[in-house]
């Protein structure tokens, strides 16, 4: 486990990360294939796109202080009005750098 | 952004969902590239040949769970280095196995190559494209190869720019461009949103994912806090028969 793998090592390295993670792209689907879509699971499943998201974004914002608190509230105002992915973006992010240019 | 409310089993060109794909990816494009940048830059910084960096983000493609890697990148590569970033790549890594969960229903449906090769492309951004254009009826499995290789094209771009550029680059912060894919993933909250009842499963989630990030050090807060709101979500639609689509 100690010897050293040389130039080769980082190939070892990147092929590892490669496998591991398809493993991990494809293993949630290939399990689903054992479990029955039953009404139950297909309403969990329907839930966790959103919180995916708010698992993502929450703790970002808290942390993130107000910059991130700014953007993101941004992007859901004109997406909430516009219905355009692009335009939210571009004023979560404009919004962003303004309070970062202005202060903090 | 175009048509949601077109047929969806209806048949269409290939390079017609393929575009559609890539105009649905185009918003969230400008985060990849400069995570990429990020990510390029922290290759060229330990070591890696530009063929292996080129080879580590078509293969790899996992933002987080590289950049925590080359943070960690030995100088000396052992078995057990190996070893450990094959760890490290699979808690990081751990959120796209949710995701890949939540393909079933969509790539469920369609012959095993395309679903496998599809697979190989899943990151947040694909999916959360994906989940939303299937939410609106769609089923057109080129769009989502449209959105997902735009992500790789971006990726790959800003990680070969990135290489070469090493730290020349810019601070990202100071134009907001750090922020992009979080404010993409609020923005797709919006369409996401599915009545009131779906959004305690949203509460459950957000608050469960701040407090295992005070607790729990990785990245273990976003497996926690999507597992308990889809749970809890999933539980309360349930008991709410209209609420199914």
């Amino acid at each position: 486990m100690t010897a050293d793998l040389g130039t080769a090592g980082i190939w070892f390295a990147i092929a590892a990360m490669a496998l591991v993670t398809y493993a991990i792209r494809a293993g949630g689907f290939l399990l689903m294939g054992y479990v029955p879509l039953t009404r139950r699971v297909r309403s969990i499943l329907n839930a966790l796109p959103g919180a995916v998201v708010m698992a993502i974004i929450v703790p970002l914002a808290v942390r993130g202080g107000v910059a991130a608190i700014v953007a993101i509230v941004v992007s859901l105002v004109a997406m909430t009005l516009g219905r355009n992915d692009l335009l939210a973006v571009v004023c979560g992010v404009g919004a962003a750098a303004a309070v970062r240019a202005l202060a903090f | 952004m175009t048509d949601p409310e077109s047929l969806p089993e209806r048949p269409r060109p290939l390079m017609a969902g393929f575009s559609h794909g890539i105009r649905l990816g185009l918003p969230v494009t400008p985060g990849v590239i400069v995570f990429g940048l990020v990510v390029g830059a922290a290759s060229a910084r330990h070591g890696l040949s530009f063929i292996q960096n080129l080879a580590m983000n078509i293969f790899v493609f996992s933002g987080i769970a590289q950049l925590v890697a080359l943070e960690a990148w030995p100088q000396v590569i052992t078995w057990g280095a190996v070893a450990t970033l094959g760890v490290l790549a699979a808690v990081i890594g751990a959120r796209l196995f949710l995701m890949s969960v939540s393909m079933r229903p969509w790539f469920g449906t369609l012959p095993a190559w395309q679903s496998y090769l599809g697979l190989t492309l899943l990151t947040d951004a694909s999916w959360l494209i994906a989940m939303r254009y299937y939410g609106e009826g769609g089923r057109d499995v080129a769009v989502y190869f449209g959105a997902a290789l735009m992500m790789m094209a971006g990726w790959v771009a800003g990680a070969c720019a990135g290489y070469l550029l090493g730290g020349l680059v810019v601070e990202p912060a100071r134009y907001g461009l750090d922020l992009v894919l979080p404010v993409f993933f609020a923005a797709m909250l919006v369409p996401l949103w599915a009545g009131r009842r779906r959004a305690y499963g949203w509460i459950v989630a957000g608050i469960v994912a701040v407090v295992v990030e005070r607790l729990v050090p990785g990245w273990w807060f976003i497996v926690a806090g999507s597992v308990a709101g889809a749970l809890a979500g999933g539980y309360l639609d349930e008991a709410q028969p209209e609420a199914e689509e």
